[in-house]
């Protein structure tokens, strides 16, 4: 158990590691790649909350769609434009302490609930596909259909918006 | 008790919620710092994801499958949101061949 608990804190250092990269890194290419590495990270977390399901499903999203999505836009596109855009020092200092101050607010909401702790993630069996199949198909089956026709509509507005004579 | 023995043994619900702050934070940065808004659009990934894992995360500590249920739903809406967000940044790109944000401040008075 005490395993877990290093590997949470190596997941944690990867993902926050690559996401400031993602803010650091002059080229978008590199911003991607990064990306990926965090998606990778927080793939790793599910695993460890147990929750199988959502794993395989994020690395498949995400890893596998959204990025491709991504790379392909910067590369087929020629969108590798390197820190052409740069901003002013205060705005980039004041935004650095925005983040920093939500990031307390945001800390201490949660601390000012008490909350509670009623399972442990590494025994119960909520996150695989059995269980999570049947809640899906019976309490959310109407959501589910739903979330096909929301992609069909994105389908056909990518394809309607990256047509070149539309205008 | 063995519930409190469990529990002591398992990651604390705290190292999630402060993980996950941090990932929405660095985020909420980046949306503001960047100006290229291909990496606004992977800052705004982060943020749905650091929203994720924190639903995750309360649905395996509570035993309620609905958070990781809405979990699904969120990456679905995500994968709708980068397909059309990238298409229109193409469509921007084609007819303003920049995608700085700041010379897309037409709509901003």
């Amino acid at each position: 158990m005490v395993f877990s608990r290093y590997l949470f804190f190596i997941l944690s250092f990867v993902a926050i590691y690559a996401a400031l990269k993602v803010l650091i890194s002059k080229s978008p290419m590199h911003s991607v790649l990064y990306l990926t590495l965090a998606f990778f990270a927080i793939a790793g977390h599910y695993i460890l909350l147990n929750a199988q399901f959502l794993a395989v499903v994020h690395i498949i999203v995400y890893a596998g769609a959204i990025m491709v999505l991504f790379i392909y836009t910067v590369m087929l596109l020629n969108l590798n434009i390197q820190g052409e855009f740069p901003k002013s020092k205060f705005a980039n200092i004041a935004s650095t302490i925005a983040g920093g101050l939500l990031l307390l607010t945001l800390i201490a909401i949660f601390k000012s609930y008490d909350l509670k702790v009623i399972a442990n993630p590494a025994l119960n069996q909520i996150g695989l596909v059995k269980s999570l199949g049947k809640v899906l198909f019976e309490d959310y089956f109407l959501p589910f259909e739903l979330s096909s026709v929301l992609f069909l509509a994105a389908m056909v507005g990518a394809v309607m918006l990256g047509k070149k004579d539309i205008y | 008790m063995p519930d409190t023995i469990q529990n002591m043994q398992v990651i604390p619900l705290d190292y999630y919620i402060f993980f996950c702050s941090a990932l929405f934070a660095i985020g909420v940065v980046g949306v503001l710092v960047k100006r290229n808004a291909l990496v606004i659009f992977m800052s705004i990934e982060l943020m749905l994801n650091s929203a994720n894992l924190l639903l995750a995360a309360f649905s395996a500590y509570r035993n309620d499958p609905a958070g990781q249920i809405f979990v699904f739903f969120i990456m679905v809406v995500a994968a709708a949101e980068v397909a059309i967000g990238l298409a229109l940044l193409v469509m921007i790109y084609r007819s303003t061949h920049t995608i700085d944000i700041n010379v897309l401040n037409k709509l901003k008075w």
